[in-house]
């Protein structure tokens, strides 16, 4: 019972070397401050496609919104970690700390209501929990308004360095949740879609982030987002231990529910799902759960990258760039939560990094010809992906052995 | 054996049942009565409704008029997963499993509406997690034993020989728990000898889990060797019910397989051959 696994052992050794590895060397300056930004951003890439790798690898459905929850995280943490360095109020955080929960909590609510109403059509359903949600969301400003001076106050007991941590974790948790609440939302009318056709609805939801965010300063009212112009003074406070506890978390995380039932109903969608929910999976709950969750991991990510280089741009969000997650997660293999880490990583170092110092100057821009010539070559040496469907022992479900009883009379039955 | 003993209340209840795609009637007025403990067939030729049924009665589609009454509660046009959780499980003509999941998973998945932790316990891998998991996973590996799959338990599943597939399809239908299982054309591409494998599986699980049978095949001699009543449907209605010998003397299925007139035909082959 309280036996560990070998591999659980090897995996938390293993992680624990590459922290500390790049820790060292990086406090050494033998990685520059060029090459740390490069593995954050690796370490931020490979959270968002653990993300698209759930809701397309294992869920099956092919989304090409993940760079839109992206950037509502980003653009959430971001905001409430500026009104905190910037504006010294810890407004930001109350009211989105109010959205996010009251908004979770007539989900809930509604849900309840909605689920004894036989044959209620989704768009129904979806103006009803639309209609809910924006009451929820004004009272939670009004709300969060009245207690942001307290809570202000409060903050500014502590350390200055102690409050600013606080903020800026809890913004990253509150991106994520936001991220979730719009892609439950959104999901709602459009998870009943075919694959292709939910591909179309969420390429069109990264279009329509991307423009609310150019316009973010007039359409919105964020002074401070500065639409076009691109957001700056965000703190840089995302560094290594961060990226690395917050992957790690990650990791642990989609293994643990994968190898649950919840996480096998989950892959029986992918599967079949006519056959899943004629064996009792509850399809619209799984689909909309795994694609809630990817898109908690894509704003939590997105909270992470906003303080890499405290600066954001809605381009760095358009819809060519939400390809990116795809690319990885299909080279990294399909299914594969190993595959797709180490091909986040291989992504941010070679197109970034190797890319740029290997080509010759002024023809830095030519990576982006050299990296999809080689991506051509890597899917056709290996169409399955880099690593197909293989699992690190730690994250790859083990089958249990059978346990020999003494099935001999019961045999005897056995029809063969 | 045991049918005999037990009351006739009927199971499954189909009053009516129409299901129409644009103009064409699939399914047209069927009545059709499941007695608990009965083990019956639904024939016809190809296209006259039977799988349409099965889609019906699982979920999959929604009725256009009539009634589906499973245990005295009216489920016509429910999700196909509340049904499978009522006591509905089936099996598919081309066979469904999750081809890329191993034997034991494609078990384990019909279980888990039964998995009995919530998704904070498998998230958390905590020690209910540990506990429920392991008496799941052991309720599987019983399963794949009663259906001699359980070397096998560890193999992905489109690898499995036809035969195991089919056999697996029916495990994983029966772990999910019901009190009807429908099987849709279970011997289709057997060859005799396994034909006659499955007609004894068939019965087995019947006495095992005190199931009540409804199925569909094209291969006659399992049809007729144990089916207790069939129906026969042309053209989305019922034509003929009763017993194995009743069927096939009667002349609108004789006609609807073998064409109008045949009945005439077979009277005088049999006239002819009694001489």
């Amino acid at each position: 019972m309280k036996k560990i696994n070998k591999s659980t052992i090897f995996f938390l050794i293993g992680a624990a070397l590459v922290y500390v590895i790049v820790q060292t060397l990086a406090s050494l300056k033998i990685i520059n401050t060029f090459w740390e930004t490069i593995l954050l951003l690796a370490g931020v890439m490979a959270i968002v496609s653990l993300g698209l790798n759930l809701i397309y690898g294992f869920n099956g459905q092919f989304s090409l919104g993940q760079y839109g929850f992206y950037a509502i995280g980003a653009y959430t943490a971001a905001d409430i970690t500026y009104r905190w360095t910037q504006l010294h109020s810890a407004e930001g955080l109350t009211v989105v700390f109010f959205i996010a929960i009251l908004t979770a909590i007539t989900i809930v609510v509604v849900q309840k209501a909605v689920s004894k109403i036989r044959g209620l059509d989704t768009l129904s359903a979806f103006a009803m929990y639309l209609a809910v949600v924006l009451a929820a969301i004004f009272a939670a400003v009004k709300l969060g308004q009245l207690v942001a001076n307290p809570i202000t106050a409060l903050l500014n007991l502590l350390p200055a360095k102690t409050a600013q941590m606080i903020v800026y974790v809890i913004a990253i948790i509150l991106g994520g949740a936001i991220a979730a609440e719009v892609s439950f939302l959104y999901g709602l009318p459009i998870l009943t879609l075919g694959s292709d056709y939910f591909g179309i609805a969420t390429l069109g939801f990264t279009i329509i982030v991307k423009v609310l965010l150019d316009n973010s300063d007039t359409m919105l009212g964020f002074q401070e987002m500065k639409g076009a112009r691109g957001m700056i003074g965000i703190p840089k406070l995302t560094n290594w231990t961060w990226i690395f506890i917050f992957l790690f978390l990650t990791i642990v995380f989609i293994r643990n529910l994968l190898n649950s039932s919840y996480g096998r109903a989950i892959v029986s969608i992918r599967e079949d799902e006519t056959a899943a929910t004629s064996m009792g999976i509850n399809v619209p709950f799984y689909k909309t759960i795994t694609f809630v969750i990817g898109s908690f991991l894509a704003g939590m990510a997105g909270g992470l990258y906003a303080h890499v280089n405290g600066f954001l741009h809605p381009n760095t969000f358009s819809f060519v760039k939400s390809f990116d997650p795809l690319i990885i997660v299909v080279f990294g293999g399909l299914g594969s939560v190993t595959g797709t880490v180490t091909a986040s990583f291989g992504w941010a170092l070679v197109l970034e990094g190797v890319l740029r110092l290997v080509l010759p100057d002024g023809f830095e821009t030519w990576r982006y010809v050299v990296y999809p010539i080689l991506l051509l070559i890597m899917m056709l040496l290996k169409p399955n992906g880099l690593f197909g469907n293989y699992e690190i022992p730690f994250i790859r479900s083990i089958v249990p052995p059978l346990k020999d009883k003494a099935n001999n009379e019961k045999k005897s039955e056995e029809v063969a | 054996m045991m049918a005999d003993n037990k009351n006739k209340t009927p199971i499954l209840e189909l009053r009516k049942l129409c299901r129409y795609f644009g103009g064409l009637k699939a399914v047209h007025e069927v009545d059709l009565v499941l007695e608990a403990h009965a083990l019956n067939g639904l024939i016809g030729p190809n296209g006259s409704g039977k799988t349409t049924i099965f889609n019906v009665i699982t979920g999959i589609y929604e009725p256009t008029a009539g009634e589906v009454i499973f245990d005295g509660q009216s489920i016509g046009g429910l999700n196909p997963y509340v049904i499978n959780q009522m006591g509905i499980a089936r099996t598919f003509q081309n066979i469904r499993l999750f081809p890329n999941l191993t034997v034991l998973d494609n078990v384990r998945i019909a279980y888990h509406p039964y998995a009995g932790y919530g998704m904070n316990d498998a998230v958390l891998h905590n020690g209910k997690f540990n506990q429920k998991e392991r008496e799941l996973t052991e309720k599987a590996q019983d399963f794949l034993r009663v259906f001699n799959l359980q070397d096998r338990q560890a193999e992905i599943a489109k690898n499995l020989p036809y035969g195991e597939q089919r056999r697996l399809e029916i495990a994983r239908a029966l772990a999910s728990n019901p009190k009807v299982l429908l099987l849709d054309e279970p011997a289709a591409g057997m060859n005799p000898n396994e034909a006659t494998n499955l007609m004894e599986l068939i019965h087995f699980i019947r006495g095992k889990f005190d199931l009540t049978v409804l199925l569909i095949e094209h291969q006659m001699r399992v049809v007729m060797g144990i089916c207790e009543k069939i129906t026969v449907m042309d053209f989305g209605e019922v034509i003929a019910r009763g017993t194995a010998q009743e069927v096939q003397r009667d002349k609108h299925v004789i006609e609807a397989y073998l064409g109008p007139g045949a009945d005439e035909l077979s009277k005088q082959y049999l006239k002819e051959k009694a001489k």
